[in-house]
C-alpha cells in the first residue's frame, strides 16, 4: 500500500491569514494554530472531471460569451505550465479562471463599480493542462478597477486561477498580475505575499507566445505541492 | 525542492460566474454543483447545512467551500463514466451567496470509513473573500461517537475543541439533516488543518 505523503505546505511562499492592511482579513482569516494533518495520498483524491465536461471555447475567453461581437480591449494570450515542486508536469489537471472586462468591471451581480458592462464577455474560462502541463487560455486584457479597501484603492490588473492539481491538498487559488503594474506597489493582496515569493505571481511578456497581428503573449507558470521527495542518501 | 510554490491570493468577492456558475444563475455550466451525490447514489441520504460566521459572528455571504468524502462503501470514484453511472461525485463546490440566510446546503450520502480506524467524514476547503490563503477543516458525525472516539485525527485535536467539527444530526419527517457551522475566529473558532 502506498503510504507517501504530500510536500508540507510551504507556508513561507503564502500569505498569512491576517494581513491587517487587506482590512476583510482582519475578522475572517483564522487565528489559532493549524492541526497538523499528514494524510496519505492515497486518501486524498482530486475531484474526478473529464476533458468532455468542457465546451470547445471554453480557454477561449474573446468568443465564449460572444453574442453580436467581439468583447472590447487588447485581446491577449495567457498560458504557462503547471508543475509540481518537484519539477514534474501536472497533466490533465483542471485549470479556471475568471477576471474584470477591460474596463474593470466583473460581471458578477454584486459589483457596483461604474464602468461598462461589455455584452460580448464573460470573464470565466476553463481547460484542462496537457501532457506538458502546459494550459493556454485566449482573452482580453482586464482593467484596474477601485475596491473599498482603503482610499484611493485600486486593484493591478489580475486575472483569478484556481487550480486542482493531483490531490485535495494541492489546491491553489491565486492571481496573475502584469509585468510592470504600477499599482503592486499599493496592493495590500499582492503585498501580503511574503516578498521574496511575490515575483511567481507577475506573469513575463513573451514575444515569442505572441503572435503577429494578433494579441500579445504572456507566460506564468504555476507550481503546487506534490509528492514528498525525502533526499536520497548517495 | 527544485521548484516553489506559487502564492495563494483570495479568491476575492467576484469568484460565482467563474467557479459555481449555475448556483448563482449565470449563463455557463457548473464544472462542479452543491451535490456531493445525486439521489440515484447508494447509501443514507443527508443534507449538510450550515453557515460560515467571521470574527464578529456575522454570516459571510461570499465564501465558498468544497467538500470531498468517500462513498457508502468507502471509496472515492476515479472516472466521470464511474460518476454518471453511480450518482456519487465524492466532490461539491458551493458559495454562501445565494441563500437569505447565508447558508450553504450540501447534498450527499453518509461517508463509509476509508480506513480500518479513522471515523465517517468528510473533507473541507475553506476560503472567502478576506482569506489571502485558503484552509482545510473536517466534518464528522455525532452519530459516530465510538468511531469519533478512536479517530487518530480528532484524537490529535485538543478535546475542548473537538466538537467544532462535528455535525450535529436532526430527522424530522424522514429527512435527514446534519448542522455544521464553521466559526472563522472566536471562543468557537473551527479547527483548521495544516493538510
Amino acid at each position: 500500500m502506498d503510504e507517501s505523503i504530500l510536500s508540507p505546505r510551504d507556508f513561507d511562499s503564502h500569505p498569512a491569514y491576517v494581513h491587517p492592511p487587506y482590512r476583510s482579513s482582519i475578522k475572517r482569516g483564522p487565528t489559532l494554530p493549524l492541526i497538523p494533518l499528514k494524510e496519505k495520498l492515497r486518501d486524498q483524491r482530486a475531484p474526478v472531471y473529464g476533458a468532455d465536461d468542457l465546451g470547445p471555447l471554453d480557454n477561449d475567453l474573446t468568443r465564449n460569451a460572444a453574442r453580436n461581437g467581439e468583447p472590447l480591449g487588447e485581446r491577449i494570450i495567457v498560458t504557462g505550465r503547471v508543475l509540481d515542486v518537484g519539477g514534474k508536469p501536472v497533466r490533465d489537471t483542471l485549470v479556471e479562471i475568471w477576471q474584470a472586462n477591460a474596463a474593470g468591471r466583473y460581471v458578477h451581480k454584486t459589483d457596483q463599480h461604474d464602468a461598462p458592462l461589455d455584452p460580448n464577455f464573460l470573464g470565466a474560462g476553463r481547460c484542462v493542462t496537457d501532457g506538458e502541463g502546459r494550459y493556454r487560455f485566449l482573452t482580453i486584457k482586464p482593467g484596474a478597477y477601485p475596491w473599498g479597501n482603503h482610499p484611493n484603492a485600486w486593484r493591478p490588473n489580475h486575472i483569478h486561477f484556481s487550480l486542482f492539481g493531483e490531490y485535495f491538498g494541492s489546491r491553489l487559488v491565486t492571481q496573475m498580475y502584469f509585468p510592470g503594474d504600477p499599482l503592486l506597489a499599493l496592493d495590500p493582496i499582492f503585498q501580503g505575499t511574503p516578498a521574496h515569493a511575490r515575483d511567481r505571481l507577475i506573469s513575463r511578456f513573451s514575444i515569442d507566445t505572441t503572435e503577429e497581428n494578433y494579441a500579445l503573449g504572456y507566460e506564468f507558470d504555476i507550481v503546487l505541492r506534490g509528492p514528498n521527495q525525502t533526499p536520497t542518501e548517495r | 525542492m527544485a521548484f516553489k510554490e506559487t502564492p495563494s491570493q483570495t479568491v476575492g468577492p467576484y469568484f460565482a460566474y467563474g467557479l459555481c456558475p449555475e448556483q448563482y444563475g449565470y449563463d455557463l455550466k457548473s464544472l462542479f454543483t452543491p451535490d456531493i451525490a445525486t439521489t440515484e447514489a447508494a447509501g443514507e441520504h443527508l443534507t449538510l447545512i450550515g453557515r460560515v460566521f467571521d470574527g464578529d459572528g456575522n454570516p459571510v455571504h461570499d465564501a465558498m467551500l468544497e467538500f470531498s468524502q468517500v462513498d457508502s462503501a468507502g471509496r472515492y470514484p476515479s472516472t466521470s463514466a464511474e460518476v454518471a453511472a453511480s450518482g456519487f461525485r465524492g466532490f461539491a463546490r458551493v458559495g454562501t451567496g445565494t441563500d437569505p440566510q447565508q447558508r450553504f446546503v450540501v447534498r450527499t450520502v453518509k461517508p463509509a470509513r476509508a480506513n480500518a480506524g479513522d471515523a465517517p467524514h468528510i473533507d473541507v476547503i475553506v476560503t472567502m473573500r478576506g482569506m489571502l490563503t485558503h484552509t482545510f477543516t473536517r466534518i464528522y458525525f455525532d452519530d459516530e461517537a465510538a468511531a469519533n472516539a478512536a479517530d487518530p485525527v480528532l484524537s490529535a485535536v485538543p478535546a475542548e475543541r473537538r466538537a467544532t467539527l462535528i455535525a450535529r444530526r436532526d430527522e424530522r419527517a424522514g429527512r435527514i439533516v446534519y448542522h455544521f457551522d464553521i466559526h472563522m475566529q472566536g471562543e468557537r473558532e473551527t479547527v483548521f488543518f495544516d493538510l
